[in-house]
């Protein structure tokens, strides 16, 4: 019965906090929704990130790339294809007479994410550590140099433009559920069991005859899915998208988000998501002038990224299994007795000590 | 240019991220810990070289090196002491944190346009004229570099703090078992971290005189990913990745047809992908001790 409710508390809790974002948004003026949608889209690729690196323990620096591609398909194809014709005009020909409905583009999103990252595991996902780290932000390089130069796929330095304005407060919300449902839906997995399985120890995770890469692989995959699906909700919210967007600033924004979060709990990324997410829009209005008060109050530019590294600092030194604990939501209230320390998800710097002094220094190689 | 003239030139670049790779090398060969806050260092020492430009050439130097050193003994108090044991990945993400929140800081202080630092800029006159375009900046930067790498191998292994790394490195626990003082081995490579940042910043603004707030962070990913290239347990093999990257880069730059020189991000990390794939513990690494794969 308790395992049942911990069970309901671990969906619903992520769900009712998206929920409650969004009828509180729904209240403000229209600018302000604006705000509060790119809140729950960014959510929404956090949730993302955290499908793989939270279950793995191998991080990525990558995961943008697949919002990358979902956003410029998204975009491209939804666009009218007359400005298509006048701003890209060396697209290839599919993607310059296709049109498809916004709807539509977030299937198309997912699934190109999907194919994307498929690809991309095939070939790195036997690396660990800091290897897989690298290997990441090289694909993150790749892609968005692809994007910003190749005029056949993209509109090249210029932004995908007149992209229809879809995303509405409603329609962010509903995406980040269902993602919130699909990383739920996933976590229940045998394979995903085994997969934190192999995060705890990789060695004896083998030595039982799990794969490692094969359970990464998958994990990869629907994480690709989850970041495709939310660079199309991106565009469509934004209406518009270019290189810039979706690079090394929005990686930093959402792993900062994931690690204040918790790494090892849904419930953690979603959380850290929306308080960061939260504070970042507060202090990049202030950038533009705020009023507190009578106080008219104008920040220097960059401050919001000074404030927020350094509170991905603090956390990581002094709180390093982030604001959820990398618990569950309610699960310490619903557990029949305490969490034993070895079962609970532990903090990214336990899971892949793989390579800390005290452990790899014996096994290195002595030449 | 002849293809002598690129080779200089990318020997040139190649000596800047050698030393790069030498900073990060240190560090992790002590610590098992990634410092990518490092570059940051390299920024501050560039931007100290711009605040320091009514002063003479000597001055600026001396406060360069003593501003780096600084700021690296200071990452390592407030960072790494913290994170004693944690693992590469932490540090990693954690100094990524530290590198944006500070790039935030010199945009704030410096402006984003960036600051022009114009010293030394003489150095860029040509010794050796015609094809070979051989310029002093690249003789001084091979003699400094090769200085700099002379002391660090003659501390390494002729002293006695330098026994004490190598053991450090060797096997952190068993070394700290047997009387090493750590924490004196660890300022030490901080040290050491600092003064290559300091000469980076000399030498880079030399060759490219505009310092803005990205200038650590680009100078840092690729030193990184060399080290990695080649073998970021061993600091010959972190050095001659940094070197290799910076080599490839710049002879990439000049074979590579004008109109595609856009794609030369896109080459050079294909080519980080297929070296991590194929010897995923470095380039230099003998074969079988490929620790990190599954």
């Amino acid at each position: 019965m308790r395992s049942r409710l911990r069970l309901v508390a671990e969906l619903a809790g992520p769900l009712a906090i998206v929920a409650a974002v969004a009828a509180f948004g729904s209240t403000m003026s229209i600018a302000q929704q604006g705000n509060v949608t790119n809140i729950l889209v960014t959510a929404t690729i956090v949730v993302a990130l955290y499908v793989f690196t939270g279950n793995s323990g191998v991080m990525s620096f990558g995961q943008i790339s697949f919002v990358a591609v979902g956003a410029f398909a998204a975009g491209i194809l939804t666009s009218p294809t007359f400005t298509r014709q006048t701003n890209m005009p060396s697209l290839f020909k599919f993607l310059s007479t296709t049109k498809i409905s916004s709807f539509d583009s977030l299937l198309l999103g997912a699934g190109l994410g999907a194919l994307f990252a498929l690809l991309v595991g095939v070939v790195l996902l036997r690396l660990s550590g800091l290897s897989a780290g690298i290997a990441t932000f090289a694909v993150l390089e790749i892609t968005y140099d692809a994007l910003s130069y190749w005029d056949k796929i993209g509109p090249g330095v210029m932004p995908v433009v007149l992209v229809p304005v879809t995303t509405s407060l409603a329609v962010g919300a509903l995406g980040l559920g269902a993602a919130i449902v699909v990383a739920f839906a996933y976590q229940r997995t045998r394979s995903c069991r085994l997969l934190r399985a192999t995060r705890e120890d990789a060695v004896a995770a083998q030595g039982i005859g799990i794969s490692v890469f094969h359970h990464r692989l998958v994990a990869f995959t629907i994480s690709g899915a989850i970041a495709g699906f939310a660079g199309a909700l991106f565009v469509h919210e934004l209406g518009s998208v270019s290189t810039g967007q979706v690079y090394i600033d929005l990686t930093f924004a959402t792993l900062a988000m994931l690690v204040v979060g918790g790494t090892g709990s849904l419930w953690g990324a979603v959380l850290g998501g929306i308080v960061l997410g939260v504070l970042e829009s507060f202090l990049s209005n202030a950038e533009n002038g705020v009023a507190i008060g009578s106080l008219h109050v104008t920040l220097p530019n960059g401050l919001s990224v000074v404030i927020v590294g350094v509170i991905m600092v603090v956390v990581l030194i002094f709180a390093p299994k982030g604001i959820s604990g990398n618990h569950e939501f309610l699960e310490r209230f619903l557990s029949k007795k305490p969490a034993k320390a070895g079962v609970e998800p532990e903090s990214i710097s336990k899971v892949t000590n793989e390579e800390s002094p005290e452990i790899s220094s014996s096994s290195r190689p002595t030449s | 240019m002849s293809w002598i003239g690129h080779l200089v030139n990318a020997v040139s670049l190649g000596v800047v991220y050698g030393l790069v790779a030498v900073s990060v090398g240190l560090v992790f060969g002590v610590l098992r810990q990634v410092n990518l806050a490092q570059g940051e260092v390299i920024a501050l020492g560039a931007y100290s070289l711009w605040m320091t430009r009514d002063l003479p050439v000597f001055a600026r130097i001396i406060i360069c090196i003593a501003v780096c050193v600084a700021m690296s003994l200071v990452i390592q108090v407030i960072i790494f002491r913290p994170l004693r044991g944690a693992s590469a990945l932490t540090t990693l993400i954690v100094t990524f944190g530290l590198s944006y929140a500070l790039e935030g800081v010199w945009t704030i202080v410096f402006g984003t346009n960036g600051q022009p630092v114009s010293m030394l800029s003489s150095l860029n006159q040509v010794v050796v004229g015609g094809n070979v375009g051989l310029r002093w900046i690249t003789l001084i930067e091979l003699g400094v570099g090769g200085i700099f790498f002379a002391v660090l191998v003659l501390v390494l292994y002729g002293s006695k703090i330098g026994v004490m790394m190598r053991a450090t490195a060797e096997d952190f626990r068993t070394a700290r078992l047997v009387g090493v003082r750590i924490d004196r081995v660890v300022t030490l490579a901080f040290v050491f971290g600092g003064v290559s940042a300091a000469m980076v910043a000399i030498l880079f603004t030399v060759q490219t005189p505009l310092v803005t707030p990205t200038l650590g962070f680009n100078l840092i990913t690729l030193g990184l990913v060399g080290t990695v290239l080649g073998g970021i347990d061993r600091l010959g093999r972190a050095t001659a990745g940094g070197f290799v990257v910076g080599f490839v880069n710049s002879i990439l730059g000049a074979v590579v047809p004008q109109e595609l020189l856009v794609f030369l991000p896109m080459l050079t990390f294909m080519f980080v992908i297929v070296v991590l794939v194929l010897r995923p513990a470095g380039l230099f690494t003998p074969k079988g001790s490929n620790l990190e794969r599954v």
